[in-house]
């Protein structure tokens, strides 16, 4: 099975097409990012507090917003997570409500917010944690231990907390489901009755960032996109000449432009996730690149009288089923991870989704053209071409050996 | 089939066991259940696959330097006054103000000493305080600062002294498997993980409290409110004294009264502390002193029969006593409305020392362990989607290669799981995303080789000779790409933590393992199927 045999578009031909696009996309992106949604930093770098809640029946998320107004809470913003299924709200609040004393005092107020009708004198099962329940448990002593009844208790707690979390999905809607859970005490169970109700909601998770480590991440996050392309520009500078390096940065760059442009546009969160896939496409998009550029360097030996245009053509006509092929493949594995990766890794994948697409094609339509346009500057200044690596004549060999081939071209 | 081949299948064979071994080590039972456990022993999950908590903790370095500096102060007083050398005032340029952070603490200006002492004033920093630099001398004044390296020494002890406090504190809660560590560069922040736990309320407590015991005399007292307290003295607070809140008074409502400045014990003192009840059967923390720390307790308290003590933990007065009679090595902390677990928490906390310097909370994430269970779930079946679309598209693609392939990928994720059990390295949400990568990209290079070996075998080529060219064309090129690619997740690893680190972990062990499988273990699957061949019959591909 093969999907391109012996093709010849001419790519290069279309190169006003191709930079038309790119422009579209990159100055849309860059315009969302300066004047419209700006890079919609996820809680990492902005600093705030999330708090996903599950709920044990659809929730009403105007009344979950009332009861925020309730508390005093500045504008939190209050959507559905996930599947709607799950029953899952996302509380956000901005870094106003984090401050260095009490970090979470955020958190604190939007559980506060939603446990209504409190039964004097009881706890919330559903947002108990075990060593509250311990503590409770080991108070009453149903089991009627004597001696290190708190480890026990301990079990009992955890056990209960297991049953709570792992199998009725964090919401327990009623004390009589923990009958028969495993690992617990019948004793126990009937004696939750005394001291704990059940709330609707469950507290799944919570991320707070306080606002000293968001400026910090984004530094650090701008750091890090920058090493990356200066190590490519030297590596690929070092393998090739310092040109090929250049064109794979710009092209790179190009390709990181337009997924953050992306993420603006879309209103997806930046989160670090993100900017992990990011400096990761940054190293694999230029795995296209770099096969196109092989495979040039190649010809070059090979195709002496042709004019640069025709062997960058030829070559990229060449990979061009290995470039689709390895794109191909690790987009599938990709797009996997987009449709069933789950609801945290969302970013993530979108990213990387977005990221391999403008990946491989920039690598044909962005990298490959510069060479060429930098060597029509040349020529038209009067200089010499100075993009091959072998002197002498074609010696697959020399490749093959795995040394690199740094002399300039001299030969021409 | 020659020695040559033959060994190569047996070097790939023992690669195989010895990572099988990193992913399961030797489990008890070979049934599905046996098999589970086995793995989770060895593949550490990280805590968003597992629940718990993560903190970032600020250290105030500046605490520390603030400590020492006032401790210069008083050496550099008792000297002048040993020495009789007349100073007018001697205090830092940078004096600590509640709510205000210190940038400059080790700053410490001396007023009035006579340009004919110089010398004497200069013996006495270069012999007591060897880490201090001191200039000035016009108008009488002297400015001191600490020398620059040792700032930074000290501010390092103090986030080390404090990762070791914490450590003993968690160790104490019976946290299992928890991580304490330096966290960012330079910036004097720490990482604490808590697998496990849930509630992250009372370790933060506990993590928090600095733990600065002191027993002083109480001079004046109690007062209802603060403003009574500075009306009895007439709105000037002392010098040899302090103004303190807590209980002063029994009774539930905290009082204020004055205390000395000087601290007859301090927290170092103390050789145990443990929870025991006092008198009325109320839960209380009883602590011993150390031989030194009672020699002085015993000084300061055959001096003030009669006077009152005051217990003070972090600023607050927590009791106060009537001195009955000199005590030399034992004393108890009662009083507020301790209850049996705090006072627990509070033995434990004095007995594994005071914090150098306070902590702030920077970062706070819990992940409910049925979130990380639902991410385990979304992560492998993404993974097992993504896998078997690659394999299914090779051996359509490229039929009898694709076996090859597919053989060379398994190998693969062997690899990089039993690097991940033998390092012990952290399996996280995005780390299984890398996995999925790593398939992904891994299979490029098997993509890159037979591109090039059906290249090679239209322009003609036999198989023995198209195999041999398109495996050395390839590699090059395959080289190339696994460089920049674990460029950039090296950077990712220096930069991440957590999860990101784990991402970048599992795409870097995949990426080196695939240079493994995909050109050496592919490279021999070919020789062996071309050495069954006869000649000049077609290669599947």
């Amino acid at each position: 099975m093969e999907f391109f045999h012996d093709v010849n578009i001419d790519f290069l031909g279309k190169k006003w097409y191709f930079l038309a696009f790119s422009l579209i996309f990159s100055v849309a992106g860059v315009f969302s990012m300066l004047f419209w949604h700006g890079i919609p930093w996820g809680v990492d770098f902005r600093g705030g507090t999330l708090v996903y809640v599950k709920f044990s029946h659809t929730p009403d998320l105007q009344a979950v917003r009332a009861a925020m107004d309730r508390v005093g809470l500045h504008d939190p913003k209050i959507q559905t997570y996930d599947q709607p299924s799950l029953n899952e709200v996302l509380v956000d609040l901005d870094v106003r409500e984090t401050n260095e004393a009490a970090l979470d005092q955020g958190k604190n107020k939007i559980i506060q917010a939603l446990e209504t009708n409190i039964p004097t004198g009881k706890q919330d099962l559903n947002n108990a944690s075990s060593l509250t329940i311990k503590n409770y448990l080991a108070d009453k002593d149903p089991m009627h231990l004597g001696s290190d009844a708190d480890q026990k208790y301990l079990a009992q707690a955890q056990a209960i907390v297991n049953y709570r979390d792992k199998t009725a999905g964090g919401v327990l809607t009623s004390l009589d489901q923990l009958k028969g859970a495993p690992g617990t005490d019948p004793a126990t169970v009937a004696t939750l009755n005394d001291g704990f109700y059940l709330s609707d909601f469950n507290v799944r998770n919570v991320e707070i960032v306080g606002p000293q480590v968001g400026g910090q991440l984004r530094r650090q996050a701008g750091l890090a996109t920058l090493y990356s392309l200066a190590g490519m520009l030297i590596y690929l500078g070092f393998r090739f000449e310092w040109i090929y390096g250049v064109a794979a940065v710009i092209t790179v760059f190009h390709d990181t432009l337009i997924t953050l442009g992306a993420f603006s546009l879309l209103k997806e969160d930046v989160s670090l996730t993100v900017i992990a896939a990011i400096l990761t496409l940054i190293g694999y998009s230029n795995n296209d690149t770099i096969v196109v550029f092989d495979r040039i360097r190649e010809n070059i030996k090979l195709m002496r009288r042709e004019k640069l245009s025709e062997i960058v053509n030829r070559s990229i006509n060449q990979t061009l089923s290995r470039t689709i092929l390895t794109a191909g493949l690790t987009f599938l594995t990709v797009l996997a991870l987009f449709l069933f990766g789950g609801e945290v890794l969302r970013g993530f994948s979108l990213a990387l989704v977005i990221g391999i697409l403008i990946g491989t094609y920039s690598s044909i339509a962005i990298a490959a053209p510069i060479l060429v346009a930098y060597q029509d500057w040349r020529i038209e200044k009067g200089r010499q071409l100075n993009l091959g690596s072998g002197a002498g004549k074609p010696d697959s060999k020399k490749q093959a050996s795995g040394k690199p081939a740094l002399s300039p071209a001299k030969a021409k | 089939m020659n020695k040559n081949f033959l060994t190569k299948i047996g070097a790939i064979l023992a690669i195989l066991i010895v990572f099988l071994y990193g992913i399961f080590g030797i489990p008890k039972s070979f049934s599905g259940d046996g098999l589970r456990t086995a793995v989770t022993d060895h593949i550490h999950l990280g805590l968003d696959l597992r629940g718990g908590t993560h903190l970032v903790l600020q250290v105030r370095v500046n605490d520390a330097v603030n400590v020492d500096a006032q401790n210069a102060i008083e050496v550099l007083k008792d000297q002048l006054h040993t020495k009789k050398i007349d100073y007018t005032d001697i205090s830092q340029a940078d004096p600590p103000i509640p709510g205000h952070p210190q940038s400059t603490p080790d700053r410490i200006v001396i007023k009035g000493v006579q340009a004919s002492s110089r010398s004497d004033l200069l013996s006495i920093v270069s012999e007591r305080l060897p880490e201090y630099d001191i200039s000035g001398g016009a108008d009488n004044t002297w400015n001191m600062a600490m020398k620059p390296s040792m700032l930074l020494d000290l501010k390092n002890k103090a986030v080390a002294q404090a990762i070791e406090t914490i450590r003993n504190r968690i160790d104490a809660l019976g946290v299992s498997e928890p991580t304490i560590q330096e966290h960012g560069l330079g910036q004097y922040q720490i990482l604490v993980q808590l697998p496990g736990v849930d509630d992250p309320q009372r370790v933060k407590d506990i993590m928090q409290n600095t733990a600065m015991l002191e027993i002083k005399q109480m001079t004046d007292g109690p007062y209802p409110t603060e403003q009574a307290a500075l009306q009895a003295k007439n709105g000037i607070i002392p010098a040899d004294s302090l103004l303190m809140t807590g209980q002063c008074a029994t009774g539930p409502e905290p009082t204020w009264c004055y205390v000395s400045r000087a601290s007859a014990v301090r927290g170092k003192d103390l050789r145990s502390a443990d929870p025991s009840t006092d008198q009325n059967g109320k839960p209380s923390v009883s602590f011993t002193l150390t031989g030194e720390g009672g020699q002085r307790f015993y000084s300061f308290t055959s001096a003030h029969v009669g006077d009152n003590l005051a217990v003070v933990l972090d600023n607050k007065v927590q009791e106060v006593a009537g001195i009955r009679e000199a005590i030399r090595d034992r004393g108890e902390i009662s009083g507020g409305a301790m209850n049996e677990q705090q006072a627990k928490d509070l033995s434990m906390i004095l007995r594994s020392g005071a914090l150098p310097a306070g902590i702030d909370y920077l970062e706070e994430r819990t992940v409910g362990p049925s979130l990380g269970a639902d991410s385990i779930r979304a992560g492998v079946r993404a993974a097992v989607v993504g896998m078997l679309a690659v394999l299914i598209f090779m051996l359509i693609y490229y039929r009898g290669a694709g076996i090859n392939a597919d053989i060379a990928l398994i190998l693969n994720l062997i690899i990089l799981l039993g690097f991940m059990g033998f390092f012990e390295a952290v399996l996280t949400l995005p780390g299984i995303a890398g996995v999925i990568l790593t398939v992904g990209m891994g299979v490029d290079s098997n993509v890159l080789i037979f591109e090039r070996i059906r290249e090679e075998l239209r322009n003609g080529k036999t198989p023995p000779s198209a195999v041999d060219q398109g495996f050395s064309h390839a590699w090059i090129t395959i080289v190339d790409t696994h460089v920049t690619t674990i460029v950039s997740a090296a950077i990712l690893f220096i930069f991440g933590t957590g999860p990101v680190k784990g991402f970048a972990t599992t795409l870097t062990f995949g990426l080196l393992a695939n240079l493994f499988t995909a050109v050496f273990v592919s490279r021999v699957i070919f020789d062996w199927i071309l050495s069954r061949k006869q000649r000049g019959e077609a290669l599947s591909i």
